[in-house]
């Protein structure tokens, strides 16, 4: 947390502060929002990863078999960073089981896999809210369990984002699609401005905040100008739409942030630490939708573009359609595809095939060839020329990054700020020697959290050894005390008869002195009877007999 | 004569008491190596080292009468992690100990488990869950992989099967980059 | 439809090593040409003898080494290291300076280190350093400035290590201006005595202030390509000249002036070319301006009062020693971290 209270902010706007670095790239002019959204249509199969979003994956709450309708809660969130998935159109759901997913990894992950039945079928309608009416945590509620994520691309809960305990100065818009080939912000406030302007008030009244901005690119002039006629038509004067400079990375949140406020995001907080909220203009209008007509986020915006496809264009999708099917609606291959790419072209990833999915953080399709984007050529030796860190956003130094990356030195990574590095590859974009540094970046991150992992783990086996080790130890304990107390047990009973036996002893020794001191005749034996006299003597013979040593028992 | 070796005699005494002083007023509470050294060990608990546990091995360790380089779970990391805490130069894994292997857990195939929880009792960090005629388990999050209970069972009905990799614990490689140092 | 993988970004690269050394070696071009019209054909002799040694060593070592030679050797940074030691060396000097300097600079200072961007010393720098300290009588071998030898008689300087009959070494060679500059200082007399010389040119010393002129237009060229930064230069020529015109002022009678500084002997070489080369400077923005600066001040200090007539190559390696700690203490602050900490 920062401890000198951030800037006063500026309300009128009007000043662009610089972020370190940056790339100018104009690559991609085609641009895709040339052309109107068209809908992709609905394929014959859609497949349903659970996670599709940062946090714990949703958990599954159909079965094989079940038909489902549009709109119908599929997997519900499982925990507090999580969020539910729900069913893009009607169909029967026909599998859930691993599936290949839009990941670099190319590792499949559990999706519900559905056949559509082309009928479209939605639930019932629910009643549409008027937000203005309602209570912004009612409406967090409705967000949350319409399943709204980051549709910037990070994919972030955003009813969590959107709860906070500070107070918010400014709600923060984010139209500034930075990533060039990317247009899907683009089309989405060209033509559909109301939705965004409505999104974006409503958005405001949950969190709260005492300003709020949309900013779009200096390159959208047609964004900005279809957005700024929607405000008028709305009426809406406490909304501003200001433009940032075509700068690469200016969409990230934290340079966003920093170019219109010179605030910046403490290394290991959030916006929300000073006083700022960011969420995109897609996830804006999803938001209202949700609220305002019931309907959960089944689909999203997706550019298609490349040299590779015949038809660059904009295309309104359902969640978890095939890349293949986005392709065809596209024209299709114009030529041979050297790369696809699920992002943009700095930081987008390649697949290997095009039955992925399209998820809920998919913005961008990108089929290239060869010549538009060759294979790297061989990467050379680092020259230090420092290149990597005139450009860094972030202002890290780059180099020195990748030397320890390199020689796996992880403590003077995370002291150089790894952590802090937004993996926008503009290092690597323009590093002479061709060397793929935010490989070696996202390389070291994953194993600084696998030894983070590996490290806690061990120290759960030792903790169980350790208390495995007492309780053999409490058990052995345990038999040994046990064995004391029956061999005292054993001691003090035989003591205990011993001292029975000798107290006979000692009282018949007793008796037998008494008679010999005394040395009386019975006195009753005067006057006997012939069977009396017949009984003594019998009896006299009996003891006689027994007098001689024998065991009582 | 006399006299220097008087005056020498003084400053060693004087420099001695200094040091000792020293030695004790700035004393730093650190944790004894022993603890240092086990909280680099990978806890596998498997003996593979020779000593019955990570713990004695960490004691002779501390004590000298073992070498850094004998444990295979841990591998290239931990011998280095060790050289570095001890001052000394890393060396190869002693392949008497093993080899280096990637994790892996066992399972229990419950068609042949007979309940005789010679397992249970073999297991040093209590990962089988079972009783005596009952169904033995492996709780595979908690397991370690030191494959000590593979030798006691009588129907040889323990399995070691690999870790498998999911989305949530993948990591980048390495670039395979064309070295040219 | 089955697709490669490839790690982000996608976008082909801007910059390119080979490409930047072409550029440098392209940028050396008005200085080479000036050199010649001044100092005669040794000037191409040394050119191909350092060029082809510096190839034939860094591709001996490849080989050696078990690395792929042809590729390595395509970077151009070899033949540079040969260029640059080429043109610190007297033009008349035996061919055997220029074949050990440029083998020295190459095997040793560069191949045993890792080979590119492993060096801790600029390899030309090292190589020309040795050759100097081993071999000074001849390092003292400049011809005249406009009055070179003819070929033949530059052919048989260079390999037969001698004048062709009847010529005398002393008729043909001289020490630079900057040499004889510090000499003539040390005998006692005074600049405004000594500016009457035909020597000392108009600014620099007959002929030099123009090979510095085409030093630094090759230079500003590679600035406005971006090949190198504004950083090293400015903060060299900087320093040199706020030190040499400070002690100028004080006493006009015994310190040359910043001009003169400037543009004698290999200032600008040594500003554009030597002192930015990447792998041995400074990686950080502000400690390059650090190094920059106590390159300057060492070269006036080595010039002033050092034992050395040209402290550019002392300098620059003193300051490749510096550099580490300089980059250590001069950390940007991380975006969202508090100025004044590292972390």
């Amino acid at each position: 947390m920062p401890e000198t209270p951030p800037r006063p902010l500026d309300l009128s706007f009007t000043q662009r502060f610089r972020f370190h670095g940056g790339l100018h790239l104009e690559v991609c002019q085609e641009v895709a929002a040339a052309h109107p959204i068209r809908p992709a249509g609905i394929p014959p199969q859609l497949v349903l990863p659970l996670a599709q979003h940062i946090g714990e994956p949703a958990r599954c709450l159909v079965a094989v078999g079940d038909p489902v309708r549009r709109g119908q809660c599929l997997a519900e969130a499982a925990g507090m960073v999580s969020a539910p998935v729900h069913a893009p159109t009607s169909g029967t759901v026909v599998a859930i089981e691993p599936r290949p997913v839009p990941h670099p990894s190319g590792l499949p992950s559990t999706c519900i896999v559905i056949d559509t039945d082309g009928r479209d079928t939605a639930l019932p309608a629910a009643p549409a809210t008027d937000y203005t009416q309602s209570d912004p945590a009612e409406l967090l509620e409705q967000v949350r369990a319409a399943g709204i994520v980051g549709l910037g691309g990070a994919g972030f809960p955003t009813a969590l984002k959107l709860e906070h305990r500070q107070p918010i100065e400014l709600l923060l818009i984010n139209g500034a699609e930075c990533e060039p080939c990317i247009a899907c912000d683009d089309g989405l406030m060209r033509e559909r401005p109301h939705e965004v302007i409505e999104g974006v008030r409503m958005l405001r009244h949950i969190v709260q905040a005492a300003a709020c901005v949309i900013a779009v690119e200096d390159n959208m002039p047609e964004a900005e100008q279809a957005l700024r006629q929607a405000l008028v038509e709305l009426h809406e004067h406490d909304i501003q739409v200001v433009n940032v400079p075509a700068v690469y990375p200016t969409g990230g949140e934290r340079q966003l942030i920093k170019v219109l406020t010179d605030r910046e995001v403490p290394s290991q907080g959030f916006p929300a630490d000073i006083g700022i909220i960011v969420q995109n203009v897609g996830t804006a209008a999803a938001a209202f939708a949700a609220v305002s007509r019931a309907q959960p986020l089944t689909s999203r915006i997706v550019t298609v573009a490349g040299d590779g496809v015949r038809e660059a264009c904009n295309l309104e999708v359902r969640i978890g359609t095939p890349v293949r099917h986005l392709i065809a609606a596209a024209g299709g291959y114009g030529s041979r595809i050297e790369r696809l790419l699920i992002g943009g072209p700095m930081m987008g990833f390649t697949v290997d095939s095009d039955s992925v999915p399209v998820i809920k953080t998919t913005n961008c399709i990108l089929a290239v060839t060869a010549q538009s984007m060759p294979a790297p050529p061989p990467a050379q030796p680092c020259i230090r020329c420092g290149k990597c860190t005139e450009v860094c956003p972030a202002n890290l130094l780059p180099q020195q990054l990748y030397w320890f990356a390199r020689a796996a030195s992880h403590d003077a990574a995370q002291d150089f700020g790894l952590f802090d590095c937004i993996e926008c590859g503009c290092c690597a974009h323009v590093c002479p020697s061709h060397i793929p540094l935010v490989q070696y970046y996202r390389h070291a991150k994953t194993a600084i959290w696998t030894q983070e992992k590996q490290k806690r783990a061990s120290d759960i086996a030792r903790a169980r050894h350790e208390a495995r080790l007492a309780r053999l130890e409490r058990i052995k304990r345990e038999r040994a005390e046990q064995l004391a107390r029956k061999k005292r047990a054993l001691a003090d009973k035989e003591a205990g008869d011993n001292a029975r036996k000798s107290a006979i002893q000692a009282a018949l020794e007793r008796v037998q002195k008494k008679k010999e001191q005394a040395g009386t005749r019975p006195r009753n034996i005067d006057n006997l009877t012939a069977e009396q006299r017949r009984q003594i003597e019998e009896v006299d013979r009996r003891r006689v007999n027994r007098s001689s040593p024998q065991d009582p028992e | 004569m006399l006299s220097a070796l008087l005056a020498l005699g003084i400053l060693a005494m004087v420099i001695g008491l200094i040091l000792g002083y020293a030695a004790i007023r700035f004393h730093v509470d650190s944790d004894p190596v022993v603890d240092q050294v086990d909280a680099l060990l990978p806890q596998t608990q498997c003996g593979q080292c020779g000593f019955a546990g990570c713990r004695p091995y960490a004691e002779a360790i501390a004590a000298g009468a073992a070498d850094i380089n004998q444990c295979p779970p841990g591998g290239e990391v931990t011998i280095q992690n060790l050289a570095n805490l001890l001052g000394v130069d890393a060396k190869p894994l002693n392949p008497e100990h093993g080899a280096h292997q990637e994790k892996t857990v066992v399972v229990i195939d419950e068609q042949t488990c007979i309940g005789c929880t010679l397992c249970i009792q073999a297991c040093p960090v209590d990962a089988i869950l079972g009783a005596p005629k009952h169904m033995h388990t492996v709780i595979q999050s908690e397991c370690t992989g030191c494959n000590l209970c593979i030798p006691p069972c009588p129907v040889e009905c323990i399995h070691i099967v690999p870790v498998q990799t999911t989305l949530r614990d993948w990591s980048w490689p390495l670039p395979a980059e064309a070295d040219h140092a | 439809m089955e697709f490669q993988r490839f790690s982000s970004p996608h976008l082909p690269a801007e910059h390119d090593i080979n490409l930047m050394m072409r550029r440098v070696l392209l940028a050396l071009l008005p200085g080479v040409a000036c050199m010649t019209w001044l100092f005669g054909w040794g000037v191409l002799v040394n050119l191909a003898l350092a060029g082809g040694s510096a190839l034939l060593a860094e591709a001996g070592m490849l080989g050696v080494r078990g690395r792929p030679v042809a590729p390595t050797l395509q970077d151009g940074s070899a033949l540079l290291t040969g260029v640059l030691l080429a043109l610190a060396i007297p033009p008349l000097a035996p061919w055997w300076i220029a074949v050990t300097g440029s083998a020295f600079a190459i095997v040793i200072a560069k191949q045993l280190y890792g080979g590119l961007g492993y060096n801790p010393f600029n390899p030309a720098m090292v190589g020309y350093v040795v050759v100097l300290v081993s071999f000074p009588l001849e390092l003292t071998l400049w011809p005249q400035a406009w009055h070179a030898p003819d070929l033949a008689t530059t052919l048989s300087m260079v390999f037969a290590g001698k004048p062709p009959a009847g010529m005398a070494i002393d008729a043909i060679t001289m020490a630079t201006p900057m040499d004889s500059l510090r000499m003539q200082i040390g005998l006692g007399k005074s600049l405004p005595q000594l500016a009457g010389n035909s020597l000392f040119g108009y600014l620099g010393g007959t002929g030099w202030e123009w090979l510095n002129g085409c030093y630094l237009l090759g230079g500003l060229w590679l600035l406005r390509v971006r090949v190198i930064q504004w950083h090293i230069p400015v903060a060299m020529l900087g320093a040199l000249a706020l030190l040499a015109g400070g002690f100028h002022l004080l006493d006009p009678a015994r310190y040359a002036s910043p001009l003169f500084h400037l543009l004698t002997s290999a200032t600008m070489l040594g500003a554009f070319f030597i002192a930015t080369d990447p792998v041995t400077a400074c990686t950080t923005p502000r400690g390059r301006l650090w190094y920059g600066a106590g390159i300057g001040i060492l070269v006036w200090i080595i010039r002033t009062w050092g034992g050395y007539p040209d402290g550019v190559a002392f300098a620059v390696l003193l300051m490749n020693l510096s550099a580490p700690t300089i980059d250590y203490y001069t950390r940007p602050r991380v975006f969202g971290h508090r100025p004044g900490s590292a972390e």
